[in-house]
C-alpha cells in the first residue's frame, strides 16, 4: 500500500468500507465508499452512526469528489472523510479546504513538496469547509 | 481601478513561489508531463507549435499604464518584442522558455498582474464591457462585480478540476459588448426599485456546439451572488459530463436537463447553500466598488472637437465613442491595420499606448474582446493630439466594426490544436478590402475567423464567420453567415461547401456584393441577412 | 519515411531526432523506421525532449519534409512572420510548407 495521510486527532478507522448500495440496502457499517459518479446526498439521512466515508477519485481530473465533501461537511458530518484514489500533491490543500482529513493515495506523495504546498499560502480568498478565515473577513473585522 | 492591498498582493505572489516550485518539480523529473500539464494550464501556460505560451490574465480587460509598460517589458526581455491580445481580454506571448515562467510571472506580480487560471478546467478570467465606467449606457458599473467574482472564483478549493473551462462576462447595458449571452455564465447587472442585482443566464458559449445562454434568474442581488453561483457551478461540476471532453461544458448539461429543470437543482443547492458562510458582506462590495469611482473629470470641458483635418474626422467619426461624462470620450486604437495581425501589437506600440493613457486618459487602458485596445477617458480637447500621436505610429487605422476590423484566432501559425491558419486569412481579407472608402459603405460588418472548430475565434458570432478545417491535408474554409455576439446575439449559418484560400477571399466580396445590391436604407449586412435569408448569398456564391 | 519530433522541455523549441540527438533543423531529422516509438519513451523519459511524436515524412531534394502541413510550420515558425522562422532570409521559405 502506497502512502497513508492522516489529519485527525483520532485514530484512523481501519473498518472495510462498504458500497453506498450496500449501506443504504440494510447495512450497520460504520464505513461507507462513495463512487464518484455517486449522489451522497443519499447517505445525509444516516451521517450520525458513520465513522469513516471513502470518497474515490478514479482519475485526478474527476473533480466532483470535491463537491462531495463540502455537502457532508455542510450537512454536519465530522467523521474522517478520505480522499482514494488518484490524488496529486498539488490537490491536497484544495481537498483539505472541502473537508478531507484523511487521503490514500494510489501512488507515493512526495512528503517535502506536501509540506510546502500546506504551509504555502497564508490566505485565502473563500470561505469553505475548513476553519480558515477569507480575506473579506479580515478585510472587516 | 482596482488595487491589490496586502492580502491580494500576498496570494499573488504565493501563487508565483508555488508555480515555481512545480517548474522545478518537472524539471527534476519528479512530475511527469501528464502531472505538471493541468498545474501549468491552471497557470497559462500552454505548450503551442513552436514554442511554450504564456497567456496573461487582464481582468474584465482593465489595466493602467505601469501595468502596459511592464506587458511591454516582459516582451523584449523574454519574449519575441510583441504580444497578442484575445477575445477573452487577454495578452498572449508566444515564445517563453519554461524555466523563465516563474521569473516572468514574478515580474508580472510586482504590477498586481498573473496568469492564475487563465487556463484549465477552471473559472477563468472574469471578461467584461471594454467601455465600462465609461459608457453612457451603462447603469452601473458591472467591474466591482467582476472584481467581486475574480477574487471568489481564484484558487477555489472546490470548482478547480471542473468537467471543463468556465467562462463568465458580465455587463452593465441593455447593448452588449463582452458577448455575454455566448459564455457559461453571463451576467447583465440591472436595476430593480432603486438597486442593482445580477440577471444571470447560463449555458452559452461557442466551440463545436454554439449555444446562446438562457436566463436562469432574473435578479440577485450581490449580497447573495456568490452562494448562487456557487449552486450554479456545484450542479454543473456534480453532473456535467466527464466521459467526452467535447459534451463536457455546461452547456451541454443545461441542454439535456432542461433550462427549467437545471434553475430547479440550481434552487435547491441554493437552499441548502444559503446558511453556509459564503457571501462577503456588503461593505467588501462597497471596498471594491470604491476603487472604481469614476475619475477626476473637469467639470466644463468643451463638448465640441475642431473636425477641420478630415482624416482626423474619419477616426473620429468611426473610432470615437460617446462617453457618459459631458467633454469626454472614449477612443479606440485598432490594431487590425491592413496587412497587419489582428490583436498583436509590438513592445514599442505597448509603451507608447501606455504613455498616451498616462497622458489623456487617466492612465487606464482597456482590452476589447474584438482585440483592440480603448483609451476609455479622453478629453475632447486632446483627441486631436492623441489622433496624432497614434497615427504616427501607425495606430491611427479608423476600421473600428467595419470590416477589416477582423478578429482572428492565432490558428495554425502557432497553435497546436488549429487545423488551418487564420491570419493569412484575415490579411488578405483586409488586404481586399483595403480602400476605406469601400469599408465605410459597407457599414457595420463583423468578421470573425477561427482556425478550427473549438471557435477562439467567434467565428459563429460573425456577421460573416469564417471556419478554418483540415480537408484531406490542405487548408479548407467555411463561409458562415448571420451571426451576432451582440445584444441581437444569433449563431452563424454555413453556406455550404468549403473554399482554398484564395476561394474564401472572393467569397467574402460576392456575398458583400449580395448585400449592397439587395440592402433597404440602413440596413447593416446582417439585417440584410436576416431579411433576405441565405438563399441569395448561397446562389451567388454556388449559382 | 518516418520521423520522430517533439519540444524541448525547458526552452520548447521545436527539435527533431537525428539518429543520435536532437536538432532544431529539419533537415537533420533522420528516418526512425519503426524504433521511434521506443526512442520517444527513452528520450521522454530522461527529460531531453516534451511530448514526442512520430510522424510521416518523405525524404525530398531539400531533405526531409513531413507530410502534414502542421509539422511543416513547426518546421519553419509562423508563415506570417518570415522574421522570426528559422530561414529569415528566406523569402520563398513559406511556399514550402503549402
Amino acid at each position: 500500500m502506497a502512502d497513508f495521510l492522516y489529519f485527525r486527532d483520532d485514530e484512523p478507522h481501519d473498518e472495510p468500507a462498504v458500497t453506498l448500495d450496500a449501506f443504504l440496502g440494510q447495512s450497520n457499517a460504520g464505513a461507507v465508499r462513495v463512487e464518484s459518479g455517486e449522489d451522497v446526498r443519499d447517505l445525509l439521512p444516516h451521517l450520525d452512526r458513520l465513522r469513516l466515508i471513502e470518497v474515490s477519485f478514479p482519475a485526478y481530473r474527476d473533480g466532483r469528489g470535491y463537491s462531495t465533501a463540502r455537502i457532508l461537511r455542510e450537512a454536519g458530518y465530522t467523521g474522517e472523510l478520505r480522499a482514494e484514489g488518484d490524488v496529486l500533491v498539488d490537490q491536497i490543500p484544495l481537498m483539505r479546504r472541502c473537508g478531507f482529513d484523511s487521503f490514500a493515495p494510489a501512488a507515493d506523495i512526495d512528503r517535502a513538496a506536501l509540506d510546502r504546498a500546506l504551509t504555502r499560502y497564508d490566505n485565502v480568498y473563500q470561505s469553505a469547509a475548513d476553519d480558515r478565515t477569507p480575506v473579506w473577513r479580515l478585510r472587516h473585522g | 481601478m482596482y488595487r491589490y492591498d496586502q492580502y491580494d498582493q500576498n496570494l499573488v505572489d504565493t501563487r508565483v513561489e508555488e508555480f515555481r516550485d512545480q517548474v522545478e518539480r518537472r524539471l527534476s523529473g519528479a512530475l511527469t508531463e501528464d502531472q505538471f500539464k493541468p498545474l501549468r494550464l491552471m497557470n497559462g501556460l500552454y505548450l503551442q507549435l513552436h514554442a511554450y505560451m504564456l497567456r496573461v490574465a487582464i481582468p474584465y480587460g482593465t489595466l493602467d499604464g505601469r501595468q502596459m509598460h511592464m506587458l511591454a517589458t516582459i516582451a523584449r526581455k523574454y519574449d519575441r518584442g510583441y504580444g497578442h491580445f484575445t477575445t477573452r481580454q487577454n495578452l498572449q506571448y508566444n515564445w517563453i522558455k519554461l524555466d523563465d515562467a516563474p521569473d516572468i510571472l514574478a515580474d508580472l506580480a510586482t504590477v498586481e498582474m498573473h496568469a492564475i487560471q487563465t487556463s484549465g478546467n477552471c473559472i477563468r478570467n472574469i471578461s467584461s464591457d471594454q467601455f465600462a465606467g465609461a459608457a453612457a449606457d451603462e447603469v452601473t458599473d458591472p467591474r466591482p462585480w467582476a472584481e467581486l467574482l475574480r477574487q471568489w472564483s481564484s484558487f477555489h478549493p472546490e470548482f478547480t478540476y471542473l468537467p471543463r473551462k468556465f467562462k463568465f462576462a458580465v455587463i452593465a447595458s441593455d447593448e452588449d459588448r463582452a458577448a455575454m449571452r455566448l459564455h457559461d455564465i453571463g451576467i447583465q447587472i440591472v436595476e430593480r426599485d432603486g438597486s442593482f442585482g445580477a440577471r444571470i443566464f447560463a449555458g452559452g458559449g461557442m466551440g463545436r456546439t454554439p449555444v446562446i445562454g438562457k436566463e436562469i434568474k432574473d435578479f440577485v442581488p450581490v449580497t447573495n451572488l456568490l452562494s448562487y453561483l456557487e449552486a450554479c457551478i456545484r450542479v454543473y461540476n456534480r453532473h456535467g459530463r466527464r466521459d467526452n471532453m467535447y459534451k463536457a461544458r455546461i452547456k451541454i448539461l443545461i441542454n439535456a436537463l432542461g433550462v427549467e429543470e437545471y434553475v430547479r437543482q440550481v434552487e435547491a443547492e441554493y437552499a441548502a447553500l444559503d446558511k453556509q458562510d459564503i457571501d462577503p458582506p456588503l461593505a467588501e462590495f462597497e471596498r471594491i466598488a470604491a476603487y472604481f469611482a469614476p475619475p477626476a473629470f473637469e467639470a466644463d470641458a468643451p463638448d465640441t472637437v475642431d473636425r477641420s483635418d478630415p482624416d482626423f474626422a474619419l477616426w473620429l467619426d468611426q473610432n470615437v465613442g460617446q462617453h457618459k461624462q459631458p467633454g469626454y470620450a472614449m477612443a479606440t486604437i485598432s490594431l487590425k491595420p491592413v496587412g497587419g495581425i489582428p490583436g498583436d501589437a509590438s513592445a514599442d506600440q505597448m509603451d507608447l499606448m501606455a504613455d498616451l493613457a498616462e497622458r489623456y486618459s487617466f492612465d487606464e487602458l482597456r482590452v476589447t474582446h474584438a482585440q483592440n485596445i480603448v483609451l476609455p477617458h479622453v478629453k475632447k480637447a486632446d483627441l486631436y493630439a492623441l489622433w496624432q500621436a497614434l497615427n504616427q505610429a501607425g495606430l491611427a487605422e479608423a476600421n473600428l466594426d467595419l470590416i477589416s476590423d477582423i478578429i482572428a484566432c492565432p490558428g495554425l501559425d502557432y497553435c497546436s490544436l488549429a487545423n488551418a491558419r487564420s491570419i493569412p486569412i484575415a490579411q488578405k481579407i483586409a488586404e481586399r478590402f483595403a480602400d476605406a472608402g469601400r469599408q465605410r459603405d459597407l457599414g457595420e460588418l463583423k468578421l470573425k475567423i477561427s482556425g478550427c472548430i473549438n471557435a477562439c475565434g467567434h467565428h459563429h458570432a460573425g456577421h460573416i464567420g469564417i471556419l478554418g478545417v483540415d480537408r484531406k491535408g490542405t487548408e479548407n474554409y467555411q463561409l458562415l453567415l448571420g451571426g451576432s455576439g451582440a445584444e441581437d446575439v444569433s449563431l452563424a449559418k454555413i453556406t455550404g461547401p468549403g473554399f482554398d484560400e484564395a476561394g474564401i477571399v472572393d467569397a467574402v466580396e460576392t456575398v458583400t456584393n449580395v448585400y449592397l445590391g439587395a440592402r433597404e436604407q440602413g440596413e447593416r449586412f446582417v439585417d440584410t441577412y436576416r431579411r433576405v435569408g441565405m438563399e441569395p448569398f448561397k446562389e451567388a456564391l454556388y449559382g | 519515411m518516418k520521423i520522430l519530433t517533439g519540444n524541448d522541455l525547458g526552452t520548447g523549441d521545436v527539435v527533431w531526432w537525428t539518429g543520435s540527438d536532437w536538432s532544431r533543423h529539419i533537415e537533420d531529422a533522420s528516418d526512425v523506421g519503426d524504433q521511434g516509438e521506443a526512442i520517444a519513451q527513452a528520450e521522454e523519459g530522461a527529460r531531453r525532449v516534451n511530448t514526442p511524436y512520430v510522424i510521416d515524412g518523405e525524404m525530398t531534394e531539400t531533405g526531409p519534409r513531413p507530410a502534414h502541413i502542421k509539422d511543416r510550420i513547426r518546421a519553419l515558425g509562423p508563415t506570417i512572420r518570415p522574421d522570426l522562422t528559422l530561414k529569415p532570409a528566406d523569402p520563398e521559405a513559406g511556399n514550402w510548407v503549402i
